[in-house]
């Protein structure tokens, strides 16, 4: 059988990648340098996301096994996996809306992108966005929403994050079913992305263009 | 012999049987009937039908808010039908967006939220999706016996008023020796057991209230020259296993981990599904059947999985429906342009696509000798452009899609907030550019 984690977790192949990480386990190995491979696997899956070779339901299977496989490595893990990360992000579902299916996954996407993802759920009140924004700063902020009742509720949530100054220190993009440049300019929101790859690409964009 | 689709929007289109409130009702009835049959027979019709899919809209446009239209079913009658009469669409729903919100919550109903209750009164209410039911659990059981499974499992788990009724025994047992018979009624005696049938007593007195105004405005709405939207709803059965049991991101893991069992279970629900569809066409008359397609979206899942997995069993439900001379219309949720070739594999003049999101001309050219195409108008143009952009995008809209007939104009989605001038417009525009010559 194949050992290579990254190799079985990227080609998703469940039941081998837990097997392998439970016998490298016992077998004493260094339970960072085995984290470590199933992060190196998720860049590939989100890889081949971006390629067009996996779709959503690979991305989300691949990030049902890394979570059973982050259970068998946790308990053994002395220190904290040390992760680089690209620049900070805040996220969100706007005021009103429940929907978190793609908030999800465009946050999955971003952590597994190197981003550091602050996700406040769903129905977040303008002002705490402001306050996460003030709390950890980021560069980027997502708004989701998936109804056409909360086309205010956007537009509402810039204009807060303005009145509290902190416009010019964020680039905000939204995304979601209903969503698009024309919302985009009725929010005054910077950008709209109508896919978790798109939204990543653009963030890399941003960092890059703030560095 | 005439073929069952012809027979069956002959009798629509003709109005017999109803009632109309003048001659000239009566005959804005029957060309509009005869408009939407001839798009989906893809026949050119007198122009292009426009059928605005007023979700929230009727409501919000008349300064009431969403509480009061899913709490009072008069007012929301009254919303609806002054909708109507401003706006004359081809096709009209009435009320019926505006779901009975005490029916739910005297179930104690958890996956809707309320306007009013737990989000803004003017927001449209919510599905709140859960994976009600762990994979293991769910195939076997629903295999066994969807009845039981929906009534003992599923129902005392997304309602809270219901729970006792976990207690049960299986109808099945409810025949057999006297012994067994006379131990199974013992849970019925049960305070909590008998105060959950309560409770569905009562969220049956609401339904009935509710249905009543319904049936009493559909009667209304055809007596003055109007057709109905459709005679009821079905859905694919996977959107069915993953929308109420097992989650979208559930559904998508069984793709993996269970695929024989997710398959079984499709298949299960294929005559179920079908049945959800004949028997309000058999009871209404109306020939058109709505789907609203959740999980099958570009992006939602691979091409191979779309076609192992969503479209097969869809496919034998829309095919159990047109057998029967029923229309399948379904709503594409999302993005669909990857999956035009695929869905093409049905029937000519049988069925009508209704996109959210799709390039119109591919659509067109792949999908115009087979099924109508229904949409186009962003919910976004409506809520905050103009006027001239909407009429803009009516205009190249029908001159990319309508060539020839197959094409309904109407919103991509059903919506809320929209401004009155851009919906006017959609639909004024729409009956003064889309005239075939």
């Amino acid at each position: 059988m194949n050992k290579d984690l990254v190799f079985l977790l990227s080609e998703l192949k469940e039941k081998e990648a837990l097997r392998v990480t439970e016998e490298r386990l016992a077998a004493g190995e260094d339970p960072l340098a085995v984290f470590d491979e199933a992060r190196k696997a998720m860049q590939i899956v989100g890889q081949r996301f971006a390629e067009g070779k996996y779709f959503i339901p690979e991305l989300i299977y691949s990030g049902k096994i890394l979570e059973a496989v982050s259970e068998l490595v946790k308990p053994r893990l002395t220190r904290s996996p040390q992760a680089q990360t690209l620049g900070r992000f805040v996220l969100g579902t706007v005021a009103g809306d429940l929907h978190d299916i793609g908030k999800n996954l465009v946050g999955f996407m971003l952590d597994i992108n190197g981003f550091e993802v602050h996700d406040l759920g769903v129905d977040v009140p303008p002002q705490t966005f402001v306050d996460k924004i003030k709390e950890v700063r980021p560069r980027i902020v997502g708004l989701s929403g998936f109804l056409t009742s909360v086309y205010q509720a956007l537009r509402d949530t810039v204009e807060a994050v303005r009145a509290a100054g902190l416009r010019d220190q964020v680039k905000i993009m939204i995304g979601g079913g209903v969503m698009d440049d024309k919302i985009r300019e009725f929010c005054g929101a910077d950008a709209y992305r109508s896919d978790a790859m798109a939204a990543v690409a653009l963030a890399k964009e941003w960092i890059g263009a703030a560095r | 012999m005439m073929d069952k689709t012809t027979e069956t929007l002959k009798r629509w289109a003709s109005g017999q049987g109803l009632e109309f409130i003048s001659p000239e009702a009566k005959a804005g009835y029957q060309a509009r009937a005869q408009r939407i049959a001839d798009v989906i027979q893809l026949r050119v019709p007198d122009r292009v039908p426009v059928a605005p899919s007023f979700g929230m809209f009727p409501y919000l446009d008349q300064g009431l808010t969403c509480e009061e239209a899913v709490f009072d079913y008069e007012k929301a009658h009254r919303a609806a039908m002054k909708t109507l009469e401003e706006f004359e669409p081809d096709l009209f729903l009435g009320s019926g967006y505006a779901f009975p919100a005490p029916m739910f919550e005297a179930l104690g109903y958890r996956q809707l939220r309320w306007p009013g209750r737990a989000i803004p009164a003017h927001y449209v209410y919510q599905f709140v999706e859960k994976e009600y039911v762990r994979a293991e659990e769910f195939y076997p059981a629903f295999l066994a016996d969807p009845s039981d499974f929906m009534f003992r499992v599923y129902l005392p788990r997304v309602c809270a008023n219901l729970q006792p009724l976990q207690r049960l025994r299986p109808w099945a047992e409810s025949f057999g020796y006297y012994l067994t018979m006379c131990g199974s009624y013992a849970y019925f005696g049960l305070p909590e057991v008998q105060a959950a049938l309560k409770a569905l007593m009562k969220a049956g007195e609401e339904s009935l209230k509710w249905v009543t105004v319904l049936n009493r405005q559909a009667g209304e709405i055809m007596a003055r020259g109007f057709p109905l939207y459709e005679a009821g709803e079905s859905a694919a059965p996977y959107d069915l296993v993953g929308d109420w049991f097992r989650g979208t991101a559930g559904v998508m893991t069984d793709m993996f981990r269970h695929p024989d069992e997710l398959l079984a279970v499709m298949d299960k629900l294929v005559p179920i599904a079908i049945k959800m569809g004949l028997d309000p066409g058999r009871d209404s008359g109306h020939p058109i059947i709505g789907f609203m397609l959740h999980k099958g979206a570009d992006g939602f899942m691979s091409p191979r999985q779309f076609e192992t997995f969503y479209w097969p069993p869809l496919k034998k439900v829309m095919l159990g429906l047109i057998e029967e001379g029923l229309v399948p219309m379904l709503l594409c949720e999302g993005e669909y342009t990857s999956r035009l070739e695929t869905i093409a594999d049905i029937p000519k003049g049988k069925c009508l696509y209704w996109f959210e999101k799709v390039d119109w001309a591919r659509a067109k050219e792949i999908l115009g000798e087979t099924a109508c195409l229904r949409g186009g108008i962003p919910p976004s143009l409506l809520h905050s452009g103009t006027v001239q952009e909407v009429k803009d995008r009516v205009k190249w809209l029908i001159d990319t899609a309508g060539r020839g007939g197959g094409l309904i104009v109407d919103c991509g989605i059903w919506f809320d907030e929209a401004r009155h001038e851009n919906v006017k417009a959609m639909i004024d525009f729409t009956k003064e550019y889309g005239v075939y010559r």
